[in-house]
């Protein structure tokens, strides 16, 4: 069965071939180079996937078990391999499917190419079997979206998507094909897009803002940095480091931008926000000057905005003009690409050392690890606590492994405890907050990165919320190793309840399945620890295995989360208990 | 609220399916009333022009001018004050062709609102308007008494008296 013919045009090496708009959507996808692509077939999409099926060779099409999972699996393998990730589903309620985790790309602007069947165009609009206004749908989720209802726009709209996925500030895109445009014949030509007229990728640089801020960081006594996920995604870890080194400054993270500097920097001083750190959380009420590196100065980040460093100068360093002065006001906003704008002003910043200032935040340290981290890690109860789990796997993986953490305590316990040596090896829900992206995320990060070791942690209730990606890893082998820290608690939310609502546990507490034996039946290597003295090895054989590993941690039932900033709060009015 | 004020809001948009919704999504999220909108053709082929009519504060329409234009299609947008555009609305009136004939006021009343007949027949006919809302609302209740049968008026429509240099802009993107 073939439809090829090749006409020659002319003259060029260029070929024109006569196909099908579910071949060319195929063949979209590899002049991207979009080889590992995850989905979830139906009616209206079939004649893309009769296509995958026959190339087969070329394009490693995953099937999830449910199109939310292809999407955070797109997510995972986005953040871990920096290119852009690609989710297939059908029209209707595989569309919809995939919304969560559009929305939570869009959020944390990870490059994702989604695509969807839509029923033929004569039947659009009339409510026809699995039509669902799916362009409408995503429209406030997606950086950008388009509905091709011929043939002939498919290859001019995905080069733009692709483009506009992973220019400037990624965000996820979504093609919908109507079945009609995807049997339509027509000549095939693909060219990549490299602009767009109304779309400004990236915005002029500034060299006079650049010296602006750089006068500023020379003459602050008190500097102190919060960067996010703007360095990751801007490759600019070199010229992050270079800039901090030079001019001695304290630099704290935002969950995204959590191993974009490794732990052991000595210039490393924590996470900020709501469960980040005590020293730098307290000290953004204290520091001269506020740098914001690629960060967006999320509410769980500050807090309060009216009690939000009013004493401090702020440069914000932004690659997106609409996020300058949302929620704080810049003094020098330094517009452009961080790995450029970090270059340029290196040669403009005076060295210093700043022995004094760094010295605060070691003293606020001591403090935290006194009162918190060292009950945390060394716990004296009985109990099993989050951050000793961490603590061994930090000790298997060197800080070597990605850390895929799903949304609950156990994220801020990985986010707060884990070490990493290497760039993009935290991946996490952090703007949505989504439960159940864990398990189909770090499935998406092990197949992208299979030298690498992936490390999923999760909750008892967010593991349960994907569950049946455990199909995904049967097929695929992916040797993804599965943390669940069971409380029997959805225990963030139990936290609350204690916190600020007198202990009323309402639907919080959980009765689980036998996790192992859902593990096993799906043929994946299981253990459950109950007690202290198997932690450890059971820790290094699940990190020794070269498959696929579910580890069941029993974790203590009431255990909380601190330091804390309560909602509404102060950052530097963080509480330690 | 501080100081909210009406202002008229131009958007550059390349002339796509669904820009509309983008852009009327922004307000929607931020739970504010769209007053009138118009969009139209523009100077520039294929580019559309969107002129709407919004009361915030200063602060709240950067910020929505800033998401605007975060939008692919988006050429450019601006916020403007009354005073810096010329602005006008257009409206029509459908009244009983019988009050025409019956009192000399309409007459009146048409001649010095600088309105104007576009279509008359035996049963009714239509006035035009342009203006200002004021002008208009003034009309409207000067013919109301001899009985509106229908009324409609269309959006704001503004041209700033500063320049917008989209023309350049798309040179400089492309
Ligand atoms: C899809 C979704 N639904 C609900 C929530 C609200 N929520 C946030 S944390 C949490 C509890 C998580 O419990 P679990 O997965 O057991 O993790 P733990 O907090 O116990 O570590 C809930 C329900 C959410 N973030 N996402």
């Amino acid at each position: 069965m073939t439809t090829k013919t090749q006409t020659q045009s002319n003259g060029a090496s260029k070929q024109k071939l006569h196909i099908s708009g579910a071949e060319a959507v195929v063949k979209c996808l590899l002049e991207e180079g979009a080889d590992l692509i995850y989905g979830y077939p139906g009616g209206a999409i079939m004649p893309v996937y009769d296509e995958l099926y026959k190339y087969e060779d070329k394009i490693n099409h995953v099937l999830t078990r449910h199109e939310q999972g292809a999407t955070h699996a797109a997510q995972g393998f986005a953040r871990a391999t920096g290119k852009v990730g690609v989710a297939i589903a059908t029209s209707g309620p595989g569309a919809t499917n995939l919304i969560t985790g559009i929305a939570d790309a869009q959020i944390d602007s990870t490059p994702l190419v989604c695509i969807t069947g839509q029923v033929a165009s004569h039947l659009l609009g009339s409510d026809a079997f699995q039509e669902t206004d799916i362009v409408g749908i995503s429209t406030p989720v997606t950086k950008w979206n388009y509905q091709i209802t011929k043939a002939s726009e498919i290859p001019e709209i995905f080069a733009k998507a692709f483009y506009i996925a992973k220019s400037g500030r990624p965000g996820p895109v979504l093609i919908d094909i109507t079945k009609d445009a995807q049997f339509e014949m027509f000549d095939f030509e693909y060219e990549k897009c490299t602009s767009v007229r109304s779309y400004k990728a990236k915005p002029d640089v500034s060299l006079d803002k650049v010296k602006e801020a750089a006068e500023l960081i020379n003459s602050a006594k008190k500097p102190m940095i919060v960067f996010g996920q703007g360095v990751i995604l801007g490759q600019a870890e070199e010229e992050f480091k270079a800039f901090i080194e030079k001019a001695n400054i304290p630099s704290a993270w935002t969950i995204l931008g959590l191993s974009a500097l490794p732990t052991a920097h000595e210039l490393n001083v924590g996470m900020v926000g709501m469960h980040g750190n005590y020293a730098p959380n307290v000290l953004t009420n204290q520091c001269d000057l506020l740098i914001a590196v690629g960060m967006r100065f999320d509410d769980r980040v500050t807090g309060d905005l009216n009690r939000y460093a009013k004493q401090a100068k702020v440069i914000h360093f932004e690659i997106d003009p609409a996020e300058i002065d949302k929620n704080v006001k810049a003094d020098v906003a330094v517009l452009g690409d961080v790995k450029q704008t970090l270059a340029d002003i290196l040669p403009l910043i005076n060295k210093n050392s700043r022995e004094a200032w760094l010295n605060e935040f070691a003293e606020l340290d001591k403090i935290e690890y006194e009162k918190v981290q060292k009950e945390d890690l060394y716990p004296t109860k009985d109990g099993l606590t989050m951050a000793e789990v961490l603590k061994e796997i930090n000790i298997a993986s060197g800080g070597d492994a990605i850390i895929v953490s799903d949304v609950g305590q156990h994220q801020m316990f990985a986010c707060r405890y884990a070490k990493f040596n290497k760039t993009k090896s935290n991946i996490t829900s952090g703007g949505l907050g989504t439960m159940g992206f864990a398990l189909p995320a770090s499935i998406g990060a092990k197949m992208g990165m299979p030298d690498r070791e992936v490390v999923m942690i999760a909750g008892d209730g967010g593991y349960q919320m994907n569950i049946q990606e455990l199909g995904t890893i049967l097929q695929t082998k992916a040797a993804v190793k599965i943390v669940v820290l069971n409380n029997e608690f959805l225990g963030m939310v139990r936290q609350w309840q204690q916190l600020f609502f007198d202990r009323r546990y309402a639907s919080t507490e959980m009765t689980n399945p036998d996790f192992v034996a859902i593990a096993k039946g799906y043929s994946i290597d299981a253990k459950k620890v109950t007690k202290r003295e198997d932690l450890a090895s059971s820790v290094k054989e699940m990190m020794d295995s070269k498959d696929a590993y579910f580890l069941e941690v029993c974790v203590e039932k009431e255990n909380n989360v601190f330091p804390m900033i309560p909602t509404g709060a102060s950052v530097s009015d963080i509480r330690l208990e | 609220m501080e100081n909210r004020q009406t202002y008229t809001v131009s958007i550059y948009t390349e002339n796509k399916l669904g820009i509309l919704n983008r852009i009327s999504g922004i307000f929607l999220r931020r739970h504010i009333n769209i007053e009138s909108m118009n969009i139209s053709k523009s100077e520039i082929k294929s580019v559309s022009r969107f002129t709407l009519l919004v009361k915030v504060t200063e602060e709240q329409i950067k910020k929505i001018i800033g998401q605007i234009e975060k939008q692919v299609e988006v050429i450019k947008a601006y916020y403007h004050t009354d005073e810096d555009t010329i602005y006008q609305e257009s409206c029509l009136f459908k009244l009983s062709s019988q009050s025409l004939i019956a009192n000399d006021e309409i007459q009146t009343i048409i001649n010095s609102s600088k309105s104007r007949i576009i279509n008359i027949n035996k049963d009714f006919f239509v006035l035009e308007k342009s203006g200002t809302k004021e002008e208009i609302e003034e009309l409207y209740h000067t013919l109301d008494k001899h009985g509106i049968m229908q009324f409609v008026r269309s959006g704001r429509i503004a041209i700033t008296k500063d320049e917008m240099k989209i023309s350049t802009l798309l040179l400089e993107n492309n």
